[in-house]
């Protein structure tokens, strides 16, 4: 690991325990920020409306971009298109504290994933297993996230991904030496992040909870699952009361493990996202399947 | 055995726990809640967002006992955000959080995460040989009152200080492997509570 690695690594590191909201102008990154939000994703449409309105989603105007960096004190994200390397570098160019390669926007390469060691600015990516969270970070990723299917409301995806990994790392620390080899490659993962994964029982980066939390039950519930933070999309700015949601959001996962802030905190909020049944959703419109 | 909490509220918790175990007669706790901190025998604030961790302070009432505890002298070691929030003044800014040292300090005074960096250094006071310094969007200090005692600059900017029981350090001592400073403040912590059980 190289020493920017390292360094990315451990930027997000100090976002533990903390949640990544998305906004859309300063003004939204103002609130997050006021409500305690440990950084802002600044996009131009939140998933619920790239779902709605469908179309080309690309990365956003690098105007709008800056004019969120100058609005906070707080490190910003911007999303890219999967495998848009280009896209990349103009968030680096801009100084982003972190770019993530996201299948919320429709993807510009079907095969290959941005060479994210190319660059000195730290990248998030998603994951739905074990297999695919160590294919991002041995590409370079500093952070995953679960994938979870965004601009839903609906946290079972993002449940099922964070089970799946924790299962995943789980068998591979009962295993013996000579069995890695033959999990790599059937997780089609690079053996040494296997290797560390089965030594140390864990990921060599930290993991967000992502796509579908809109409540702060949803956060605590992913935090108890063992998610070392929580990204929150459409759930804020998409609900009845954005300042109240978020508010009580972030003090849920700050004590996701005392069911009395949890009940306190989810008192009056206002109308949480509307929300879509996974079962219901078309199988060409999961983000989730974007990406490999 | 000497009980050193670290406020888990938000940020790098875990890597501050997992040193301050490797040292003999520590116990570490993660503190969140007011009554976690009867028994403790020092602080650790550690790094995160400080305005998240700050909003979090005041939404679940900490603020006061952290206050009430660091002016009878009980030892307190803010490392980065943990640093903005012992300050008196932060730029830019109106307010401060636990108002407690006579620093000023500057946010993200290096610039964003590319600006990010690790080196080594020698401080003087802590050890005669270099540790490992790493900086992640790191804060310095650009002002110190008369009882402010500066531990280390580096290129002319402050990075650690001492005033009487609080120690601040815009770097982060937890995420390298090297416990020469987490064994100092140990060492600053078990003095302090000598001289106040006498």
């Amino acid at each position: 690991m190289t020493e920017r690695d390292e360094l990315n690594k451990n930027l997000a590191q100090m976002l533990k325990g903390g949640v990544i909201m998305d906004v859309t102008d300063p003004e939204e990154a103002r609130i997050a920020e006021e409500s305690g939000a440990v950084a802002v994703m600044a996009l131009e449409r939140v998933p619920a409306d790239i779902r709605k309105e469908g179309g080309v989603s690309r990365a956003s105007d690098p105007a709008m971009i800056k004019e969120i960096i100058k609005a906070v004190s707080i490190p910003v994200m911007a999303k890219v298109r999967i495998g848009h390397f280009v896209e990349a570098q103009v968030l680096e160019a801009l100084g982003v504290d972190y770019i993530d390669e996201s299948e919320v926007l429709t993807p510009a390469d079907e095969d290959n994933h941005i060479d994210k060691s190319e660059f000195k600015v730290p990248f998030v990516c998603g994951a739905t297993n074990l297999g695919e969270a160590l294919r991002r970070i041995g590409e370079g990723a500093g952070m995953i996230r679960t994938k979870g299917e965004a601009g839903t409301g609906n946290v079972v995806e993002a449940v099922r991904h964070m089970r799946t990994v924790n299962a995943q790392i789980r068998r591979l620390t009962t295993m013996d030496s000579g069995e890695l080899m033959a999990a790599a490659k059937e997780m089609r993962a690079p053996f040494d992040l296997v290797k560390y994964v089965a030594e140390h029982g864990k990921l060599p980066v930290v993991n967000f909870a992502a796509g579908g939390v809109a409540t702060p039950a949803d956060a605590a519930l992913m935090m108890q699952l063992g998610c070392d933070g929580v990204f929150v999309g459409s759930g804020v700015f998409k609900s009845g009361n954005p300042e109240k949601r978020a508010k009580a959001i972030v003090k849920a996962t700050a004590q996701y493990d005392d069911p009395t802030v949890i009940a306190e905190v989810s008192e009056n909020i206002g109308e949480a996202m509307v929300g879509i049944n996974i079962d219901t959703l078309p199988q060409e419109e999961k983000l989730a399947h974007r990406g490999w | 055995m000497i009980k050193i909490g670290v406020l888990s509220l938000q940020g790098g918790v875990a890597e501050h726990l997992k040193l301050l175990e490797e040292i003999p007669g520590v116990t570490p706790l993660a503190v969140k809640k007011k009554e976690e901190f009867e028994g403790l025998d020092g602080l650790i604030l550690p790094g995160g967002e400080s305005t998240t961790i700050g909003k979090l302070l005041n939404i679940f009432e900490l603020k006061e006992i952290i206050i009430k505890k660091a002016n009878s002298g009980f030892p307190i070691w803010g490392t980065c955000a943990g640093m903005i929030l012992l300050a008196k003044d932060i730029e830019e800014q109106e307010d401060s959080h636990l108002n407690l040292m006579d620093i000023t300090v500057k946010r993200n005074a290096y610039g964003n995460q590319l600006d990010s960096f690790k080196t080594t250094e020698v401080i003087p006071k802590i050890s005669d040989k270099k540790v490992p310094l790493t900086f992640i969007r790191a804060p310095f200090i650009t002002n110190v009152g008369s009882e402010v005692e500066t531990l280390l600059q580096l290129e002319g900017k402050i990075v650690a200080a001492e005033q009487d029981n609080l120690l601040v350090t815009s770097f982060h001592p937890e995420l390298d492997q090297d416990l020469t400073v987490h064994q100092y403040f140990i060492t600053k912590a078990s003095k302090q509570n000598l001289e106040l059980a006498n």
